[in-house]
């Protein structure tokens, strides 16, 4: 029973983090430009990391791969936002400036 | 020489953790990588030989980590429904936001969880300041800044700064 609860729970977690990488592409096709691109991608980053790694955590047990699992998570947890700042702060540099909603408003005044 | 001696055994304890193996020949493998890395660090030392102080309170930062999964839980939901939804309601900004911490270790996890909740992106970093980037921007997301500022500030170890704290910017403008 209790092995079926955990198997349940770990399936749970693994398929909703599969949903949550599917809506982070989703976002990265239908984004219109650079700067909001990078958000969908911390959706696969942050939730889609977070429940794929505990799902599969469960579906280990207690061994030396829940271990390691736990540190690949710890680690992208640190990477994940520093390459994506880095990402950002590239785009920055180079000139790369985001629309801010004033200007946007402003153009449909224009228009 | 305590300190090494701790290097040495903590690098042998996660040696053994992403192992997991016990067979002689790569007990003496794991050994001789963990020399070697114990040398290289040695080195490293000699070009730059400031030790990282890790200001921070232990049980205070785990409750944090807490805090941070809620927060990266809600900010998941709101850019899920931005994505999804037909009329996709971006209002990108950018912004500064003041921080308040005073050790790099701190602002450097401040910086980072901004760039972790999906939603906002650190895109620069200047002293006192962060420049953000915001997908759906409104006036509350500038109170939730702060809020987490506080929180990450309140994780920092008085002790190892001497000057007294000085007051947010933020804050100020609130007066």
């Amino acid at each position: 029973m209790q092995a079926m609860i955990i198997e349940a729970l770990s399936w749970i977690f693994i398929i909703s983090g599969a949903i949550f990488l599917l809506i982070g592409a989703i976002g990265i096709i239908r984004f219109p430009d650079f700067w909001s691109r990078l958000h969908a991608l911390s959706v696969c980053d942050s939730a889609g990391m977070i429940l794929l790694v505990l799902g599969m955590m469960l579906q280990a047990g207690l061994s030396f791969i829940t271990i390691k699992l736990a540190i690949i998570g710890v680690f992208l947890f640190i990477t994940g936002p520093t390459a994506t700042h880095a990402v950002a702060n590239a785009a920055f540099m180079s000139g790369n400036r985001p629309k801010s909603y004033k200007d946007d408003k402003q153009e449909e005044e224009n228009a | 020489m305590i300190k090494a001696i701790l290097t040495l055994l903590s690098l042998a304890i996660l040696w053994v953790l992403m192992s997991g193996l016990f067979k002689p020949l790569l007990l003496i493998l794991g050994a001789v990588s963990i020399l070697i890395t114990y040398f290289f660090m040695r080195r490293m030392n000699k070009i730059e030989d400031e030790p990282i102080t890790i200001a921070l309170k232990p049980f205070k930062f785990l409750g944090y980590c807490i805090w941070l999964l809620k927060e990266i839980a809600l900010a998941n939901w709101a850019v899920t429904k931005v994505i999804l939804s037909p009329r996709m309601p971006i209002r990108q900004n950018l912004f500064s936001i003041p921080h308040s911490q005073q050790g790099d270790m701190a602002s450097t996890i401040f910086a980072n969880s901004i760039t972790l909740t999906p939603g906002t992106i650190t895109v620069e970093t200047e002293p006192g300041y962060f420049l953000v980037h915001a997908l759906s921007f409104s006036e509350d997301d500038l109170d939730a800044l702060a809020d987490m500022d506080g929180h990450v500030a309140a994780i920092e170890d008085q002790r190892y700064f001497k000057t007294p704290s000085y007051q947010s910017t933020h804050e100020k403008v609130e007066d």
